[in-house]
């Protein structure tokens, strides 16, 4: 990306290896997302699963 | 000394403090890891062979560090686990195992993304990536038997004895391209010598590599934030905090 | 089957399922391990006639010659030492070009001529742009005096 003038249409063809590079950026950025997402939903479910435990707890008592 | 680790290592201490950990590592991951992407496709300059596909390596090759980074923090703390009997050291193996299999997929699919059109194949059983993918197999292993075994102490017992064998495979993926012809080539940033790479291709691959180091930092405390509360589930101080939520 | 033998059951079956893995990478890795002969070793008579072997090496510059519609090329293989021809019909990685490292899987044929069904390009572990590229080229032609490169 050493020409004289920049273009976006260029710079998104990758020299030809457009397919091969932004692929893998976008995987990355998938599995990226989906490590991020995953503990979160984890989260909610065992707090959850931790309050339901509770309330079974009580209903006993 | 003994009394400081058994406060610092009990799950409730490690929860609270973690909190006030994760965003130290967590901005400066995005912050650096921006960066490091902008240098690296606005800066970085065309390689002199393999034009524009060479920018794969931004992120293939801090992936396959971490790839091996997560796994030796993986062994070592199952090993403590193992040993000193210190329930933080497997939550923190068993928090790490999914994000270093996660490295390593990212490691080995992007490879074999820069490989079709470089070398001209997606796959070869070449010594480097039959011993990377080992290493996925080895974390899937580690997975399937926390996964399986129901009883949380003879889990981290088992999964934790496959990931102490499984070193064996770490110096072995670092060295597989001297010790056999392969198709993959030498290493370019830790031979003796000064690296062969250009500054300017260096930098942002430095930057990513610290990036990455730091997001998994980051989501190593959230996992094992999860995973300290799930293990203690029945004990008074989750209790106690879950009701607070 | 009880809970308890269930989860032995599982656990044998996890760590057999890991055996199995390591062992057919193992037998993977004993039989071909990427191994490619160098032209040395071929004439040597190094390397087995009777199935398909790798052979790795520089392409000699100027030796490239395509033939026909232009898939079809032959060229030599070095390693500096002893050179070996070989024909293929196919299409070539991008990074194949004179004086670069190649692989080529395939058999010698009776008239000593490799012939490959795969040829695979070997890059180097060095990244640098263009012009470093020329300037260290240029400061390697009149480098055995030890004249520094400038550009």
């Amino acid at each position: 990306m050493n020409g004289s003038e920049f273009s976006w249409s260029e710079f998104f063809a990758m020299g030809g290896y457009a397919f091969f590079v932004w692929t893998s950026y976008g995987l990355t950025f998938a599995v990226i997302a989906l490590n991020i997402i995953m503990p979160v939903m984890h989260r909610k479910k065992v707090i959850n699963r931790v309050k339901r435990a509770i309330r079974r707890e009580q209903l006993q008592q | 000394m003994w009394a400081w680790i058994q406060k610092f290592s009990s799950p409730k201490y490690f929860y609270d403090m973690s909190a006030k950990l994760i965003p130290w590592f967590a901005i400066p991951a995005l912050v650096i890891g921006v960066y490091g992407l902008y240098l690296g496709f606005f800066v970085a300059p065309t390689d002199y062979q393999q034009g524009e596909s060479y920018r794969i390596i931004f992120i293939h090759v801090p992936a396959a560090w971490m790839s091996l980074f997560i796994y030796m923090v993986m062994a070592i703390s199952a090993g403590i686990g193992l040993i000193w009997q210190i329930r933080l050291a497997d939550v923190i193996a068993a928090s790490s195992a999914p994000i270093g299999a996660s490295f390593t997929f990212v490691a080995l699919v992007t490879g074999s993304l820069w490989g079709k059109p470089m070398w001209g194949t997606y796959w070869v059983w070449d010594a480097r990536l039959t011993s990377e993918l080992i290493l996925l197999f080895l974390y899937f292993g580690y997975m399937a038997l926390q996964a399986s075994i129901e009883d949380q102490r003879m889990a981290d017992k088992a999964s934790g004895l496959l990931a102490i064998v499984g070193v064996v495979n770490i110096p072995i993926i670092h060295y597989s391209v001297e010790w056999w012809n392969t198709l993959h080539q030498g290493a370019t940033v830790t031979k003796l010598d000064k690296p062969s790479i250009h500054i300017d291709m260096l930098i942002p691959l430095l930057l990513m590599a610290l990036a990455f180091k730091l997001f998994y930092a980051t989501m190593v405390l959230v996992r094992a934030r999860n995973e300290a509360l799930y293990r203690d589930r029945n004990r008074r101080w989750v209790r106690e905090l879950v009701e607070k939520l | 089957m009880n809970k308890r033998s269930r989860r032995k059951m599982l656990v044998a079956m996890v760590v057999f399922g890991v055996g199995i893995a390591t062992v057919l990478a193992l037998t993977a890795f004993d039989e071909n391990l990427m191994y490619f002969y160098s032209p040395t070793e071929i004439h040597a008579g190094k390397a087995p006639a009777d199935r398909a072997i790798r052979v790795g090496g520089l392409v000699v510059d100027g030796s490239v010659r395509r033939e026909g519609n232009g898939l079809a090329v032959q060229f030599d293989l070095t390693d500096n030492a002893a050179v070996v021809p070989v024909s293929y019909t196919g299409i070539l990685p991008d990074l194949f070009r004179e004086g670069q490292g190649i692989v080529a899987m395939g058999r010698i044929d009776n008239a000593g001529l490799f012939v490959a069904d795969e040829v695979l390009a070997k890059h180097d572990e060095n990244y640098m742009p263009p012009e470093v590229a020329d300037a260290l080229d240029a400061a390697h032609e009149a480098g055995k005096t030890g004249a520094p490169a400038t550009n």
